[in-house]
Formats: C-alpha cells, sequence, structure tokens
C-alpha cells in the first residue's frame, strides 16, 4: 500500500509518509495475518510466528503492536489503552506510533473504536460485534511456571493433559485457603485449549465469554499468536467446592459512583489518604459526564457522587 | 478382580534389545511379570538394569522386540504399539515410576499435598476437600505426618522424600510399579523402613513391581524372583532364595560372594 497524502490529526501527529502503512512491511504483515487465521480456526491454540524487531522494547507491547499494525486499515479507528486508562506512557506511545505509521483516526470511546489494543484490562463497556480488541502477551505459556520445557508443554497441550493447572490451583488454596491468582487468570477456551488470558485482572475474565468481539493476543518475545473468536466459550478454571469468583470491593467509584467496575486504589498524600476509582477511564468519563447532565438538566447544577 | 488375572501375565517382555546410538546395552532379553509378583533386576553398574527398566517402562524406545502389558480386562497389549497419548495415561494411572532421585520424581516446588494429588487431578477430579482428604490418608499411609502437607518436598529428608514420591505414585492404584534403586542414597535404618513399608504395600495392593537394585540385600527381601544381568544380557533368573542360595552361573556366584558380611 504507498501513503499518499499526510493527514493531519486532532491531536497533531503526522503520517511520516517515508515508512509503510503500519510501519510491518507487506510480506511480514501476511505472514502475521496467516497465523492469526490459523489462531482464529483453532480456539486457545498458540500459534509460532515470526516476530520481528519492533522499535520499542520487548515489554512494551511488541506482540500486540504486530498483531494490530497486521489487521488494522486506513479506516479503522483504534483505541488504546493500558491499565484500563488511555492516557498511561505505554497506551500514548504505542497510540502515536500507530498515528505516525498509519494516520488512522484514534480515539479513547469503546463504542467508537473498531480497534482496541490493551494491556490488563478489558474495557467495562461492551463490546459489539466487529470490534477486535488487541491483548498484549508477556507469558504465553500458562504452564510455565510448572513445567518449563516447552517440547513438554507442546505434547501436554496436544494431548489435553491438564493437570498441571490445577495444581497451581491447588497450591493456592493450601496456603491461602481461597484461589490467590487474581490476574492472568487460566481458562478453558471451547472447552480445548487452556490459555493464558494475558495479565488482565481475573475480575475481567467472565467478559471473554461468548463475547461479540474478536478477541486477539500477541507475545512478540515469545513469537506466539492466539485469539478467541466472537462468541466462544471461556472458562475460568476452579474445583467444585471451590470455583472462580472475581474480585469484589467495598466501595463505589469516588468519581462516578460507579459499584460494577474494576477499581484502581490510588493514594492521594503522605498521611496514608487514598481514593479509589474505577480503572477504565473512558468508562468513569462518561459517567461522570451523564450525571453532571442529568443534574444540571434538573436544576442543581452540582454532581453528586 | 477376574480369574483370568491370575492366569495371564501382567506384562510379557521378548527379545528386548536397547541401543545407545551404535553400543547395544541391553541383548535380547525376554521375561513374564505376572500379577501382584515382585521382580528384581540386579547386576553390577553399567549392566544396563536402568535402560532394561526404562524401555519397559516405555521410556525409553528399545532397538528391537516387544513389551506387552495387560490393561484392565483385556488381551496383552504392545505399549509401543499404542499411540502416545494411551502410553501416557497408562504410565499416570496403571503404572508408577520410582526415581532413585527423589527429585527426579517430585515437583521441588509445590507442597507436599500437591504432589500427591496431581495424578487424581490429572483424571479429571475437581473437589479440593476430596482431594486433599485422599492425600492426607496417603501421607498417613507412608508414615508422614499430616501436619506436613503444606511443606514442600525441598523441606523433606532423603527418605521422606522417597516416601512421598511412592505416595504420589500410588495413590491411583496402579497395578505395576518400576522402581530404580528406590533405597539406594539413604542410609541403613531409613532403607530398612522403606523397605518395610513397601513390602507391606505391595502385599497390601497386589501389586507388581519391577525393582531395579545392586543391593542383594533388597532383592532378598522385596523380590520373589530375580533376573540377574551382565553386559546387557541376563544370565541368570529364577526364584529369589534360590538363585542366592545356589548361583549357577559364575557370574552371580561372584555377585553372592561379594556382599559384605558385618
Amino acid at each position: 500500500m504507498q501513503p499518499t497524502e499526510v493527514q493531519i490529526q486532532p491531536v497533531g501527529v503526522l503520517r511520516d509518509p517515508h515508512i509503510n502503512f503500519a510501519y510491518l512491511d507487506e510480506r511480514t504483515k501476511r505472514m502475521i495475518r496467516r497465523a492469526i487465521l490459523k489462531a482464529v480456526a483453532i480456539p486457545g491454540y498458540q500459534v509460532p510466528f515470526g516476530s520481528r524487531e519492533m522499535p520499542l522494547p520487548y515489554g512494551w507491547g511488541t506482540g500486540g503492536i504486530q498483531v494490530t499494525a497486521s489487521v488494522i486499515g486506513p479506516q479503522d479507528v483504534l483505541k488504546v489503552i493500558d491499565q484500563g486508562s488511555d492516557d498511561t506512557v505505554n497506551a500514548v506511545n504505542i497510540r502515536r506510533f500507530f498515528q505516525r505509521t498509519t494516520g488512522v483516526q484514534v480515539s479513547t470511546d469503546t463504542l467508537a473504536a473498531s480497534i482496541i489494543q490493551t494491556r490488563h484490562r478489558i474495557p467495562e463497556t461492551p463490546l459489539r460485534e466487529g470490534q477486535i480488541v488487541v491483548y498484549q502477551v508477556p507469558v504465553p505459556e500458562p504452564m510455565q511456571h510448572l513445567e518449563p520445557r516447552e517440547f513438554e508443554t507442546r505434547k501436554l497441550h496436544a494431548l489435553q493433559e491438564y493437570g498441571l493447572m490445577h495444581v497451581n490451583l491447588f497450591e493456592d488454596l493450601a496456603h491461602y485457603g481461597h484461589i490467590a491468582t487474581t490476574y492472568d487468570y487460566p481458562v478453558l477456551v471451547n472447552g480445548r485449549y487452556i490459555m493464558s488470558p494475558s495479565p488482565i485482572p481475573k475480575f475481567d475474565n467472565p467478559k471473554m465469554h461468548m463475547n461479540p468481539a474478536l478477541q486477539l493476543f500477541g507475545a512478540g518475545r515469545e513469537k506466539r499468536i492466539y485469539a478467541v473468536p466472537p462468541y466462544t466459550p471461556v472458562e475460568s478454571l476452579g474445583f467444585e467446592d471451590h470455583p472462580f469468583e472475581v474480585q469484589r470491593w467495598d466501595h463505589a467509584c469516588e468519581l462516578c459512583g460507579s459499584r460494577e467496575s474494576f477499581l484502581d486504589e490510588v493514594l492521594m498524600d503522605d498521611q496514608g489518604g487514598r481514593m479509589f476509582a474505577c480503572s477504565d477511564s473512558d468508562y468513569c468519563g462518561k459517567r461522570q459526564a451523564a450525571s453532571l447532565a442529568a443534574s444540571s438538566d434538573s436544576g442543581h447544577g452540582v454532581a453528586s457522587v | 478382580m477376574k480369574h483370568m488375572d491370575a492366569l495371564s501375565p501382567l506384562m510379557q517382555v521378548r527379545h528386548l534389545s536397547c541401543a545407545y546410538g551404535t553400543r547395544t546395552v541391553v541383548r535380547d532379553i525376554s521375561f513374564d511379570l505376572w500379577p501382584g509378583e515382585v521382580l528384581a533386576i540386579v547386576g553390577e553398574s553399567g549392566s544396563g538394569k536402568s535402560t532394561l527398566l526404562n524401555a519397559v517402562a516405555a521410556r525409553h524406545t528399545p532397538l528391537s522386540g516387544q513389551v506387552a502389558f495387560a490393561l484392565k480386562d483385556t488381551e496383552l497389549q504392545d505399549i509401543y504399539a499404542m499411540t502416545e497419548a494411551q502410553r501416557r495415561m497408562l504410565s499416570r494411572t496403571d503404572w508408577g515410576f520410582v526415581h532413585q532421585n527423589a527429585a527426579d520424581g517430585l515437583r521441588m516446588n509445590v507442597s507436599a499435598g500437591a504432589n500427591v494429588a496431581e495424578r487424581l487431578m490429572a483424571l479429571g477430579q475437581r473437589h479440593y476437600g476430596a482431594l486433599r482428604a485422599q492425600a492426607t490418608d496417603w501421607l498417613q499411609r507412608v508414615e508422614i505426618s499430616p501436619s506436613r502437607i503444606d511443606d514442600r518436598p525441598d523441606t523433606f529428608s532423603g527418605g521422606m522424600r522417597q516416601r512421598l514420591q511412592i505416595a504420589r505414585n500410588l495413590i491411583t492404584q496402579p497395578r505395576l510399579v518400576f522402581m530404580d534403586e528406590p533405597t539406594s542414597g539413604l542410609d541403613v535404618s531409613v532403607q530398612a523402613r522403606l523397605l518395610d513399608m513397601l513390602r507391606m504395600l505391595t502385599r497390601q495392593m497386589g501389586l507388581a513391581a519391577i525393582i531395579v537394585t545392586h543391593d542383594l540385600a533388597v532383592a532378598r527381601l522385596l523380590a520373589q524372583r530375580m533376573l540377574v544381568m551382565q553386559g546387557g544380557m541376563a544370565v541368570e533368573t529364577g526364584l529369589t532364595d534360590q538363585v542366592l542360595d545356589d548361583p549357577q552361573h559364575p557370574y552371580t556366584q561372584l555377585l553372592v560372594s561379594s556382599v559384605l558380611q558385618p
């Protein structure tokens, strides 16, 4: 694809005409797309791919960036989040990278975006058909901690020998009396493959189940791509007498009042003052705006929290 | 148990040869193992005992020959003709493998309870309370205090590790256990206790076992039958007492006369 014109983005990042669309060369994108197709065909299976060196260090989301670069087109609207927020360093840099290399429209609005690249969260706003969520994955192999040999873990996947996963959960119960794994909580995809959901909190695990959006996972250093196609069952592991549970908070978000969202605990001062607020900044901001509008309509003028 | 079990062997090994590259280390060995029988393979270091054990336990593909095992309620089946999935299933349900070095057979970084219960979880048991109860029961059967259930094996003594490894293997009620020098590396009193326990468990469970050892006393104590190896060949086989009291082959005579008497 030839870059034709320089578009000016609202935030003032120029499309660099000297770089191929979405940075990667076309052959590489094709190779990655083939891996993605295979991953979609076998939900939860880790497909090896020839991961490229990216102009960002490993651990900054090189896997996710390569996946996004391979699926993005000029008409797409991109949203990038890190820990639920659109304005953290990682999110800002990746967003600017794609603005410079593709010139696509960017947005912080979950519903407006056609591609959402994420690290550590799934947006609170329910996703819709046609959207793609791209996860950045540091460790794609869910059994790596207990079985470090990769030829062995591949065999365990192939033969569906997943006793090891429960050894992990058994350990949690033995030591803490409850399942203490709170993020990167293993899931069974489509009743077949055990998959690492990337380091999202287990709070987000139920959102993966039968999600209308396409979910793609890229691990750049480990050179693996895997996927959960739309409307695929995703089950979080557990024991019969200690089933999977998500985190709950005693607090509501102090900015928008939500009791349903994933909350961050924020330190406010040196006196130990702290505040609970939504980690999803887009969700929280929209709720604040809505309650502000509602209260000004009713004549009070001040948002009640 | 069906009556048939007493009439057909549990394992049948025919003309088994193993090689590492061009060097043949096991030559043309055949034997039958009957249900509930304990067979000792003895011989000096390098005689091919461990290779033979690995070959019959589906851990080392032989050069030629056959290893057949009678799965529950079926005829003898060639284990190397099975799919890998079947073979692995067999090794973690109907079989057990006790390593000389317990660290090879245990997960050193997870608790004793999880080590013992792992095979049950692999078989699909998903009730934590029930898994823990069975793990506790098995720890007691191998004389480990249930208060140690949440401790990691790297805090255990050598003898305890070996007993933990045995519990981990026996929890699925296997019918055949392979043991590679299970008592060497332990001091004599711990050895005696472990042997006592092994003898009791094999009797109680009607367990068949193949034990590789260089210690003739271990063979005498545990095994009904014995296979003496030298240079990769079986030079003598027979009932343990018969072989030890009236050795026929010069090598066996040498072996028996080499035992130190305290």
